[in-house]
């Protein structure tokens, strides 16, 4: 596989456990090695480099702070390590790590152990411990998968805010494709060690390449249909067929949520509604369609009242996908 | 008359039913504080503590002058000097050389590497008598090693020296099975971020590894300290016993046993008591505060 982030970007990598994104990072922090291939950064070699002379700032999943070291002591490190040729003077680096501290929001924290701390505050200074070493490219190893979901979505906009303003090159490990959506770029989408997909997030969201993709991305409902000429049939609901669709038996992929409803008389597939629940904002609706139960979800608000169990309607997916 | 049906019962809150008592001991939901409390302390009591008080009070049979006279016989002072200043050195001898071997032991994979884990504990194991006469077998004068030393010029058996061969002997285990588990314990992690952050390999151990390592290590040293300044059998082999040379405190005990001078023996049991007890709560005391700072 290729890829190449562009400078300053915010490339995640997503994929199921397994994929080979992790690996992958390693690679470019210098950690692995790889089999064949190269690595270039800034048309530079980089697997000629040894870790310590890349200046990649890694942040890691379990933080991997340094347990005996303070907060302050902890994202000095990078600079205390360099050669005293290179390291800034005693009040320059003090100087450097209050406005690090400031920058990840732990002000007044720098005598506190990692012991002391919780798990977003902890992550927070692995990314400042990163960052003081001026790094040419950010490595994020799914570094909110230790964190709980508030925390993780707040620190999610925190870090897009932070990555905006130093602008360095990020590039991003995670399995939740949530996550991967609404931070980067661009997501890289990889499975079994190959490069899928990649594209700006709505992009790959709305035209998954492939059936894995599609599912991967978010739920999935799969019938199977024929593209004829530029129209769609599936089952007796006729539709025209997406873009650069092949021609004969395809399958055909939709989105639980992007589907209309219309009553039984009109166009669409025949469905038979099952059951009805509430969700909180959404509705989900069990229904069967062509002898394949789905649960299909709806907004509650805008739902049309014919839809209810027992009771048959017409559903019209949105924006159908098919895959040869 | 006031019915006293008609006034409902005002409830009471339910703590003040019990009303709390300050305790002694903060109350735990693990049911069995008193028997497992008083099984160690009887326990302690039998083993430790009612030996070592009949230790305190036995020299005072001959008087504190008698005590004092004791200890400040040129013989006592050189053989508690022996005993306590070569116990340190070989403990000290055994951090660098017990750090080395686990750090081999734990971070390299290579055939034998089992049995040689194994080997470590063999100084546990084996009867230190056993082990004072093979290694003076060997460090002797006529002995391979000690052969070999003798022509450099150095004694081994029968000098200081061997002494101190003896006690690095039995104290490596020590020092090797404390620090063992805790280094293999250490998150890889820790130590790429230190790569990442540019460190050197020398940087990376000396700033990193070693200072997680500190806590273990040092209650390593202090039990291979404390075990080599009451070893008796494998010393009393290769030391040679010259009084005010190379003669242990143990030894002198056991030949003030002999000579049926049991408040002299007490005095100088007592002594290396009260040594080893402030030695080791001074180790202990280092050893809470390194690790303290990890995980306060």
């Amino acid at each position: 596989m290729s890829l190449q982030a562009r400078d300053k970007e915010f490339l995640a990598l997503l994929g199921p456990s397994g994929s080979g994104k992790t690996t992958l990072l390693r690679v470019l922090a210098g950690l692995e090695e790889p089999d064949a291939g190269e690595v270039r950064f800034d048309g530079e070699d980089f697997l000629a480099l040894p870790v310590r002379k890349r200046k990649v700032g890694m942040v890691f999943q379990h933080y991997a702070l340094f347990r005996h070291m303070t907060v302050a002591q902890n994202i000095a490190f990078g600079l205390t390590v360099r050669p005293a040729r290179e390291r800034p003077g005693k009040s320059e680096i003090r100087d450097r790590v209050a406005r690090l501290l400031d920058l990840v929001q732990l002000q007044g924290l720098e005598k506190r152990f990692p012991s002391q701390l919780s798990g977003g505050q902890r992550q927070r200074v692995a990314l400042a411990r990163a960052l003081a070493i001026e790094p040419r490219m950010l490595l994020l190893d799914e570094p909110f998968g230790a964190l709980d979901a508030q925390v993780r979505r707040e620190l999610r906009r925190w870090l897009r805010e932070l990555h905006d303003r130093a602008g360095v090159t990020t590039v991003f490990v995670t399995h939740d494709q949530e996550e991967a959506l609404d931070l980067a770029d661009r997501v890289a989408i990889l499975k079994d060690g190959e490069l899928v997909q990649l594209g700006a997030p709505n992009a790959v969201y709305e035209h998954p390449a492939t059936p894995f993709v599609f599912d991967f991305l978010g739920q999935a409902c799969q019938l199977p249909g024929v593209v004829q000429g530029g129209s769609l049939t599936v089952a007796d609901w006729e539709t025209a067929a997406p873009e650069g669709a092949t021609q004969g038996a395809v399958q055909v992929f939709f989105r639980p949520d992007e589907v209309a409803f219309a009553p039984a008389e009109g166009a669409g597939l025949a469905a038979e509604v099952l059951a009805v629940a509430r969700r909180g904002p959404d509705v989900r609706i069990d229904c069967r369609i062509e002898g394949v139960l789905m649960e299909l979800i709806g907004h509650g608000p805008t739902l049309p009242a014919g839809v209810a169990p027992g009771l048959s309607v017409r559903v019209k997916p949105l924006r159908p996908q098919v895959y040869a | 008359m006031t019915d006293r049906f008609s006034v409902p019962p005002v409830p009471r809150p339910v703590t003040d039913a019990w009303p709390r008592r300050p305790r002694l001991v903060e109350h735990s939901i693990l049911p069995g504080l008193k028997l497992s409390l008083g099984i160690t302390l009887v326990y302690l009591a039998l083993i430790v503590l009612i030996p070592l008080a009949a230790l305190a009070v036995r020299p005072w049979e001959i008087g504190l002058d008698g005590v004092i006279r004791t200890l400040s016989d040129p013989r006592v002072a050189s053989a508690l000097r022996v005993s306590f200043g070569i116990s340190l050195l070989a403990a000290l001898t055994n951090a660098p050389l017990g750090l080395l071997i686990a750090w081999t032991l734990t971070r390299y994979a290579f055939p034998g590497r089992r049995i040689l884990d194994a080997l470590v504990d063999l100084p546990f194991a084996l009867p230190t008598a056993v082990a004072g006469i093979a290694l003076t077998a060997i460090y002797s004068p006529t002995g391979p090693i000690g052969a070999f030393a003798a022509q450099l010029g150095i004694k081994t058996a029968y000098s200081p020296l061997g002494i101190f061969i003896a006690l690095v002997f039995i104290g490596l285990p020590f020092v090797v099975r404390s620090v063992q588990p805790v280094m293999q314990d250490l998150d890889k992690d820790v130590e790429e971020a230190a790569m990442t952050l540019g460190a050197t390999d020398l940087q990376r151990v000396t700033r990193v590894v070693l200072p997680a390592l500190a806590p273990a290590l040092l209650s390593g040293v202090s039990l291979a300290f404390a075990r080599a300044v009451g070893e008796y059998g494998s010393v009393i082999f290769i030391a040679g016993n010259m009084p005010l040379k190379t003669e242990i405190a143990p030894l002198l005990i056991v030949i003030k046993l002999e000579q049926y001078d049991y408040a002299g023996a007490a005095a100088i049991g007592l002594a290396m008591l009260a040594i080893s007890f402030g030695a080791l709560v001074a180790m202990n005391a280092v050893q809470i505060y390194l690790s303290r700072r990890g995980r306060a």
